[in-house]
Order: C-alpha cells, then structure tokens, then sequence
C-alpha cells in the first residue's frame, strides 16, 4: 500500500512536470532539428536527424530561410541588460540603503510609491514613452532601452537591497566607525560584504527582467541599432512563412544565459549569511 | 593625562529632550559607570562620547581636545556593544587586527598585538574561529579584545553584560575590573543594573529621565542618597520608604511617628534637619532593622520594633523578611537565618543612626546633597 502510494506520488508528479516542460523542451528540441521535421504531420516525437545547422545558420553560415542579424541582436541584448543592470544596482543600493539606515521626511511615502509604481504594467507605459522617446530622439537607441530599463528596475532592487541591510545591525558599521573606518570605509568594509549575496540577487533579477522583456522593446525599437534578441525573434516570421527551426535555436540562445544566471540566483539566495556576530 | 569631560550637555531628537544639561567630569584613569532605568539617556550620553550621535549643545572634551565636531574615528575611543558588533565575515583574529590593519599598521605589528590581546583574554585558542562559531562569553571577549588592541584613550562599554547569562555575567564583571587594572584607561560603563554598578565603578551617576540625580563613590551613593530615587535604586533589597511626620514637643529631642502607631526618635545627626509637624519619607535598609538576636549587635542606638512577618525568603547566609508598617510592606534582614513561621509575630531592632530623612514634598535628602 504504502510502495503504490509512492509510486502515485512519482506519477503525478512526472504528469505535472511534463506538462510544464513540454513546450520549453519542444523548442529546445526544435533547435536542433531540421524545419520539415518540425512542421510534420502527423509530429515527429522521436528525432529522426540533430544537428547544429541551426544555429550555424542564424549566424550567417550555410543555407538560412531568413538571414537575420543575431551577433548585432546578442550584443545589443548583452550592453542593454548589463549597463541597465548596472546603474540599477549603483541606485538600488544607495537607495536602498538610505531607506535602511536614515531617517528624512516623507520615507514611507517615498517607498510606497516606489513600490506602486510596480503595479503599472510595463507595456501601459508604451505610447507614452513612445511618444517622449520620439521627441528627444531616443527611439532605436541603446541608451532609450537602458534608461527605460533601468528605471523599471530600480523600484525593485531598491526594496530588495533594503531588505539585506536591514538585516545588518547598525551596531556593525559604528563598530567599525569607532575601529578607525570613515562611515565610507565602513559600508565598503564591513556593511557591503555583508550584504553582498543579496546585491548579487538583485543584479541577477534585474539582468533578466532586461534580458526577456519583450513588450517595450518591441515598440522603441526598430533596428540592429538596438533591437534585442526577443525582439529579434519576431523576424522569424515573414510575410509567408515562418522560420520555425531559426527561432528555437535562437530562443536556446536566450535562454541559455537566463537558465545559467538563474542557477546562480538560487545558490545566493539559499546560502544566506549567519550573522553570527551578533546576538539578535 | 585622559580626563572626559561633559559640559552642559544637551541632546534633542526633533523637539523631544532627551539629555537635559548633563555635566560629568571624568578624572584620568576612572572606572565612571551610568546607571539607571531603562530611557534615561544613558546610551545616548555615551554615544554622543564615542561620536556616534551628534550633540544638541554643550561640549565634550576627551584629554583637552573638545572632540564636538570629530568623527568617532578621530577621538581615540573604543566602544563596546551590547550585541558585541562583531564582523560576522572575519575569523577572531581579523576581528581583532581591523583597527590596527585600518590604520595600516604593518602586519608584524598587528600580528604581535593581536597575539597579546588573546593571549591576555584567553582567546588563542579561537583566533581562527568565525564569531558565529563562539559562545556568548567568547564573543563578550573578542569585542573586549577588540578594543584593548588599539590601545585607546578611553574604553566606553554599553550594557556589555546584558546578553550573558547570571554566572557568566559575575565572571565576566571581574574581568572586566582586572581588565581596569592592567590598562589602567578611563572607562564610561552604562547599565542598568545597580549591582554592576556598585561593583565596578570609582563613581557612579545615577541618571533619570535625563538628568543627573547624583554622581559619586558607590559608597557615597549608597550610604548619601541624595533623593528618594537615589535611595531606592541603589543597594538590594531597595531602602524601605516609609511616610512619618514629626513630633516635637518643647525641650524634646522629637519623634517620628509611623503608622500603626509606632514611633521611633529623631536621630542625633538628623535633630537640626526637622521641625515640628513636617511629613517625611523614612529611609531603612533591610540590614539596620533586624529581628533581636539575629542582626549585627554593636552599641549603636536602638530602637525596639514589634512587626509580623509575612514571608521570608532564605538566601543562605541571610533571610529577606517581609513585614508591613500601614500599607507600605518593608523588607528586613535576618543574620544567621532559623527557620520562621507564615505570619510569626517577631521583635525587631533598628538602628536609629542608619536611617535616612528625605522632604516628603520634593522627596531630597533633608541633610542636603553631599556633592553641593
Ligand atoms: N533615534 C531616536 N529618536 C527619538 N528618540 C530616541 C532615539 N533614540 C533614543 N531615543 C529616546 O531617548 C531616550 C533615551 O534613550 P537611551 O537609549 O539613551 O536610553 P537608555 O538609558 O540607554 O535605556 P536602556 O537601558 O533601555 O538602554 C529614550 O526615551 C528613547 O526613547
Ligand atoms: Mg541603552
């Protein structure tokens, strides 16, 4: 009785599973396969033929359906996401901070709208940008695409940093005032080890949130100016047909690099600090 | 030559006062302990010493630098906290060097103190450990090792004690006093437990709500309480606080007369302080009024007391009695305890010259205040 519970268990949860994984392993699966097995009816299930003629075809080698610019989309994906990234951690951690650690006026306020402003979804916002983007002349820019970014980032790294450094008592950055530390040195030294797992956790979401966001990009850009790999997949489609086996191969390529940051996500975000310094 | 000294020192957050116009002088090498109830100002005084809160007004010199305007850093202090404040992410060892490798010593020079500072503390055995993997009485002394090393002009502990458990804290105390004794610096010690201060301190100040009820040897304070606050936080069990009015007929040295119609003379020292009819508070340690034959026998005046006896509660050498005069309960001391009955009638003995008077109105020290 109790083996043939378990062995429900295991069934059910493989049923779950299989549900969930189909379509991302189907697309996996696809990037390597040829497009008439793809398009098969009745469906291949079984691979006949894998190869890497795929990938070796979106990056211009061999006999492409529709020759797309993937280096240009990867690169700009890769300086969109990561200067993004980057100044959306610097702010989040200085806001973040002063949100822990100061007092000035209007601070719940301040952070309650930040926080509200997470409930606009993104793509509410594109006319609007559009439209501004269009006057300043940041359209098909990188920089439009970083700045939007960023800023969609920053209510969330800022709430999420704050959350580590108000797990660090403050008792530790004026211990290390009184040691001898400017309050500088002692935030480099003692609070941003500290709370350096959490910063990480933070670049890691905000690296993807730029990474697979596809709405916005879709409308403030148009060309290998600035056009990221999301976006980059829709050219896949043309007018009569539809490069199925380009597109898995190229949506592997985005994936890719979420799956290995998302690994690296978890092991931060399970190894949190003792803070064994202090009796809480 | 590192004398402290608060002048007029006031501290406000927004448009509450917290600190009212405080003055301490503290003498090179003093053992200076704040003490009193929890929201008195005791931790803010002492950061506002180390730095680590700004002053309202007044001025705080440390030697004869007014340090006002100096960053922690720059006054040569070191602080230890109630949660030790230990860098969770360094091994004891860099505990310990960070001041000395933050002001770029050498790291001969950061090893040698260090090894001294454990060797001294009994931490060499945990100088690779990380502060998580140490027990509280461990982390007590690192953070106490930790200021010892860069050998500053005044240590500033705040409620160091208060983590530890009851018998580690008494051991801790001691070492802390050795500790006095061998660096010989100026240390400012906050608590809120009036033992530690009785135990530790040159001089104690008695702070509440703020202000600075007294300052002086522990002896001063528990023999010359200057108020009825004074009187009651210092010494345990608390002095026994009794209202009584005085009676003073012509010619008459005077009574004091309690309720339940007891009476009990005016003391010689205390005659000049009193007049006819005035209400007093009464002050009696539970060791000047001790059942016959169970107290401490000498020639001092006495007076003989009839009262009943509550509870007792043994303590080995001693038994605490509770007794009442009126509403007002009051604890007595018994020497060389025998055992005694639930509400056994017993003979007590006072003595008279031990007792304190305070104005009943304002609650001070009828004999005025020692320190002026
Ligand atoms: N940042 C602050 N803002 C406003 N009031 C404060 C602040 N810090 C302390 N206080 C107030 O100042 C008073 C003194 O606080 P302090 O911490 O010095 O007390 P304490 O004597 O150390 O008490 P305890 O024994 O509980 O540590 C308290 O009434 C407290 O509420
Ligand atoms: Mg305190």
């Amino acid at each position: 009785m109790k083996k043939f519970k378990k062995i429900a268990n295991w069934l059910a949860t493989f049923a779950v599973m299989l549900i969930i994984c189909i379509p991302g392993l189907w697309v996996v699966l696809s990037a390597f396969r040829p497009n008439r097995e793809i398009l098969a009816k009745p469906a291949v299930w079984i691979p006949e033929y894998l190869s890497f003629d795929n990938f070796y075809a979106i990056f211009g080698g061999g006999k492409a359906l529709i020759a797309i610019p993937v280096p240009a989309y990867f690169i700009n994906s890769i300086v969109i996401a990561s200067t993004s990234t980057f100044v959306a951690i610097v702010i989040g951690m200085s806001g973040g901070y002063a949100f822990a650690r100061f007092r000035f006026k209007f601070k719940n306020s301040i952070f309650l709208g930040l926080m509200l402003s997470r409930t606009v979804p993104g793509i509410a916002l594109s006319l609007p940008l559009f439209m501004i983007w269009g006057r300043i002349g940041l359209i098909d820019t990188k920089m439009g695409m970083i700045i939007v970014y960023t800023a969609l980032n920053i209510p969330f790294t800022i709430w999420l940093i704050d959350g580590f450094f108000r797990q660090i008592p403050k008792e530790l950055s004026e211990a290390g005032q009184v040691d001898g530390c400017t309050r500088w040195q002692a935030f480099w030294k003692i609070e941003f080890p500290l709370a350096k797992s959490g910063i990480a956790s933070a670049a890691i979401f905000a690296f993807l949130t730029s990474w697979n966001e596809y709405a916005l990009a879709s409308n403030l850009t148009r060309s290998t100016d600035s056009k990221t790999l999301p976006v980059g997949l829709m050219d896949f489609t043309a007018q009569f047909t539809i490069d199925w086996a380009g597109m898995s191969a190229m949506a592997v390529i985005i994936i890719v690099p979420a799956l290995i940051l998302t690994f690296i996500v978890q092991k931060h975000l399970i190894s949190g600090l003792t803070f064994g310094g202090v009796k809480g | 030559m590192t004398k402290v000294t608060l002048k007029n020192i006031v501290k406000k957050y927004g448009n509450l006062e917290v600190v009212h116009s405080i003055n301490i002088d503290i003498a090179h090498n003093e053992f200076i302990v704040l003490v009193g109830p929890s929201g008195c100002g005791k931790s803010t005084t002492l950061r506002m010493v180390a730095g680590l809160e700004d002053i309202t007004s007044g001025e705080i010199k440390i030697g004869d630098r007014v340090v006002n305007d100096l960053a922690p850093r720059d006054r040569n202090i070191s602080m230890i906290f109630q949660n030790y404040a230990l860098y969770p992410h360094m091994s004891v060892r860099e505990n310990l060097g960070f001041g000395l490798k933050i002001a770029k010593h050498t790291e001969a020079v950061i090893t040698e103190r260090v090894d001294e500072a454990a060797e001294m503390l009994g931490l060499n055995e945990l100088l690779e450990r990380r502060p998580a993997e140490l027990s509280g009485g461990q982390r007590q002394r690192v953070a106490m090792g930790r200021a010892i090393v860069r050998n500053p002009d005044v240590f500033l502990f705040d409620e160091p004690l208060s983590n530890l458990d009851a018998k580690l804290r008494v051991q801790m105390r001691t070492e802390i006093k050795k500790l006095h004794k061998r660096v010989k610096n100026t240390i400012i010690y906050v608590t809120h437990d009036q033992v530690e201060a009785m135990t530790l301190a040159d001089r104690i100040v008695i702070m509440r709500d703020g202000f600075i009820e007294q300052i002086g040897t522990p002896l001063d304070v528990f023999n010359f309480p200057t108020n009825v606050f004074v009187a009651s936080f210092i010494g345990s069990p608390p002095m026994n606080l009794i209202e009584a009015t005085v009676d003073i007929k012509a010619g008459q040295r005077g009574n004091l007369l309690f309720p339940e119609d007891i009476v009990i003379p005016v003391p010689e020292r205390l005659k000049n302080a009193v007049k006819h009819g005035q209400k007093v508070v009464v002050g009696i340690r539970a060791d000047d009024l001790t059942p016959v034959n169970h107290g401490i026998d000498d020639a001092s005046e006495k007076a003989d007391l009839n009262l009943t006896v509550h509870i007792s509660e043994p303590l080995g050498t001693e038994t605490i009695l509770f007794c009442s005069i009126g509403e007002q309960e009051i604890q007595c001391k018994m020497l060389n305890p025998y055992p005694v009955a639930a509400d056994e009638k017993m003979k007590f003995k006072l003595a008279i010259d031990k007792i304190h008077l305070f104005d009943h109105a304002s609650g001070n020290n009828l004999l005025g205040s020692l320190n002026g």
